[in-house]
């Protein structure tokens, strides 16, 4: 089968600038990059004028729920929000139940996604500690045989600085790296949403933002004690994006990523009441939102990530105390941050450079569009304007706050190894 | 308007009317048969899924003097203890058609919930620390009939302003008449950018109470999930008490109100609750007709 997408402006920015060219696809491999026009000669073709053709997305952070929790998102309904969404490959979290924390669950996942999957790469981030507890260590070793391309016990901290150590220390000797999730739990209990004039107005117990900075600081002395690398999530607030910066400064090998969420939208959103804005991280104050929005364009932050946490909605139906924190990102996140690029804050490479950086974090194949490799691209229509409805995701849940919120850039079409996976139906 | 959600989406106007309103149901509890037919045949539910007394009663007895049937949902005996969700247990309410629910809960913007729920009038009787405007209505109704007046009075407001929902609905309704409030206790009770109500933090209660016309004390809370905001109610009481010597920094006509119940001899000291400044049960007495005037201006009962 032979694709050949031509007339489209192919950013990728590993490769330099970016033209208008052709992109010839056989056998799942990309065989052909040229500027201008190349021959269909037979080839199936897509017509990409007006549009940005990229290397595949990948979203380092997701929560599928399979196994355990497949009413509110399984791995293949997982796969198909993220092809919706323009992703080739995501990264998803150890909190299933039983946790990712065993050799079973583990080759469960993997298996389940290359053999019923749509094609989209599956890549598992394991347990960090046994059922994700925070007590002893999970068999790490054995959890990357199994796939594991990093650790973390994300959607908690490990609050003992002690089992950090020995967790950070040991994954390494098995080439892997832990990815925190950076909360002080202390200072989060009971939280609601950021502290802050908004949580006051409100009535809300606050959640202040430098409970994320304390364990972003503990995550990055370590790393730098122990001269090793650290990943930080779903970074939320100007605190932490400083911190970052300070330790990227010495020369610690600290990564971060931030969520669409946190760059579109601030706590005033949690007045409505709507439980899909209740999210953990919380969503932060305006000026942590303008602090992040010049992070990912100065590259203090290197990835952008979803945190798609698919819910029921008789889940988020609940009082706001009582609702699970969480909010789906797959089929929204290329438009609200594209807003960056019509905003002119960064740039076409710049938006690229975010949605692949993932794959060089974990050193994954991928993030590049080069003869000989595997055909992941996505094609981006930047000027398509369209209201997001809920009722339209892949996905199986439905807890967004961006329902009916009007955007402009729209994924057009998906290819994981050489196969659409997605086309948008216009 | 159809819903009393809070006290913040209300415009002085509003506010000046609710309580004229309440003048003449104030005449009504005076009389000897303190019955009136305005909201005969409308069904009014009682929801409190917190413990409350003063706010239950107050409720009731507006009803019935208003020949309303109500209805009292006991959480113990409520589906919701059986597992029911909240907004199932409000359609099924919704379902016997009622025309008010006046709803208590723990937790902030629930009556904001029911009221995309349901088709009835909602009535917020105090949600999480967020409002409990009918308090507030009675608060400012109790000070005009004391001072007067709504604008210009120097408000004394003290105590855990940051978990208080009536703090947050007096807040709203006396800036908004033109009065000037200082919050006043220990920083871990002040909440985060409150001076944006516009209002005067201080941690000093001599500061706050003095020339004050109104002194209103808050109930100390019980220990919440996120600790205790303060070493322990001895300590409380000796730097945080209203008594009889930080009451002297006040004006000399200086009206005491607390919204109950009451922590004597922590956060007020006996003999200025039972002193002769101390509106405490006038504020009692007033909610009722506030709470009347409410119902009427919601259910839009007819005067036959
Ligand atoms: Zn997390």
């Amino acid at each position: 089968m032979k694709l050949l997408i031509k007339n489209g402006t192919i950013v990728n920015p590993k490769a330099g600038k970016g033209f208008i060219g052709s992109l010839l696809v056989e056998n799942g491999k990309i065989t052909k990059i040229a500027k201008g026009d190349l021959a269909a000669d037979g080839a199936e073709t897509v017509n990409a004028a007006g549009m940005i053709v990229t290397p595949g997305l990948i979203d380092l952070h997701v929560h599928f729920r399979d196994p355990g929790f497949e009413d509110k998102e399984d791995i293949l309904t997982g796969l198909e929000a993220a092809a919706a969404g323009g992703f080739t490959a995501v990264c998803t979290m150890p909190n299933t139940s039983p946790a990712c924390d065993n050799i079973g669950t583990i080759e469960y996942q993997t298996k389940k996604a290359a053999r019923e999957g749509n094609g989209v790469r599956l890549y598992p981030i394991a347990a960090a500690s046994k059922g994700l507890k925070g007590e002893t260590m999970a068999p790490i070793g054995e959890l990357k045989e199994g796939g594991a391309i990093a650790i973390s016990d994300d959607g908690k901290p490990i609050t003992d600085s002690s089992l950090l150590q020995r967790v950070m220390q040991y994954a390494s000797s098995f080439g892997l790296m832990y990815v925190s999730h950076s909360e002080d739990t202390y200072l989060s209990k009971g939280g609601q949403m950021n502290e802050s004039y908004f949580s006051t107005l409100y009535g809300m117990q606050g959640i202040p933002a430098v409970g994320e900075a304390l364990s972003v600081a503990r995550e990055c002395l370590m790393a730098q004690y122990l001269g090793l690398p650290v990943h930080i999530c779903h970074v939320s607030t100007k605190m932490a994006v400083d911190l970052i910066a300070y330790f990227k400064a010495q020369g610690v090998k600290v990564t971060a990523e931030t969520a669409p969420h946190y760059l579109s939208l601030t706590d005033e959103a949690v007045g409505s009441y709507d439980t899909n804005t209740k999210v953990n991280p919380p969503l932060r104050s305006e000026e942590d939102r303008q602090a992040l929005i010049a992070a990912v364009k100065s590259g203090i932050i290197d990835a952008l990530a979803t945190d798609h946490a698919p819910h029921h909605e008789r889940e988020k139906n609940v009082e706001f105390n009582t609702a699970p924190s969480g909010m789906v990102g797959l089929e929204t996140a290329v438009p609200l941050v594209y807003k960056l690029v019509h905003d002119k804050h960064i740039t076409v490479e710049r938006f690229v450079e975010l949605f692949t950086a993932g794959y060089g974090i974990f050193g994954l194949e991928g993030g590049t569009l080069t003869e000989g490799g595997r055909a992941d691209i996505t094609i981006i229509d930047p000027e398509y304007q369209w209201t997001i409805d809920k009722n339209m995701f892949r996905s199986k849940a439905r807890n967004t706050p961006f329902h009916g919120f009007h955007v402009k850039g729209a994924v057009f079409r998906t290819i994981a190894g050489g196969k659409t996976v997605y086309t948008r139906a216009y | 308007m159809k819903h009393l959600l809070g006290i913040e989406n209300l415009n002085r106007d509003q506010i000046m009317h609710i309580l004229e309103t309440a003048v003449s149901f104030e005449e009504i509890n005076q009389r000897q048969i303190k019955k009136v037919p305005t909201l005969k045949g409308l069904s009014v539910i009682n929801f409190f899924a917190e413990p409350s007394t003063r706010t239950r009663m107050s409720f009731e007895v507006a009803e019935k003097r208003l020949s309303a049937d109500s209805y009292n949902i006991a959480v113990s005996g409520s589906a919701i203890t059986k597992g029911e969700t909240l907004s199932d247990t409000a359609l099924n309410l919704q379902a016997m058609a009622p025309d008010c629910l006046i709803i208590r809960h723990a937790v902030s913007g629930t009556p904001h919930m029911l009221a995309q729920i349901m088709d009835c009038s909602i009535i917020n009787a105090g949600d999480g620390f967020h409002e409990h405007p009918t308090q507030a209505l009675l608060d400012a109704y109790t000070i005009q009939k004391k001072k007067g007046k709504l604008d210009g009075l120097k408000v004394a407001l003290m105590g855990d302003i940051a978990h208080s929902r009536v703090a947050r609905s007096n807040i709203h309704l006396l800036t908004k008449t033109g009065s000037h409030v200082t919050v006043a206790g220990p920083a871990t009770m002040i909440p985060k950018d409150i001076k944006k109500l516009g209002v005067e933090v201080t941690y000093d209660p001599k500061e706050a109470v003095k020339d004050a016309d109104i002194v209103m004390m808050l109930r100390i809370q019980e220990e919440r999930e996120s600790g205790l905001m303060y070493p322990d109610r001895r300590e409380y009481a000796k730097f945080f008490c209203l008594d009889e010597k930080l009451l002297s920094y006040a004006k000399p006509d200086a009206t005491v109100m607390h919204p109950g119940p009451a922590n004597r001899g922590v956060e007020i000291d006996d003999n200025i609750m039972d002193g002769d400044r101390s509106v405490i049960l006038e504020q009692v007495a007033n909610g009722v007709a506030v709470r009347m005037a409410v119902l009427y201006l919601l259910l839009g009962g007819s005067n036959s």
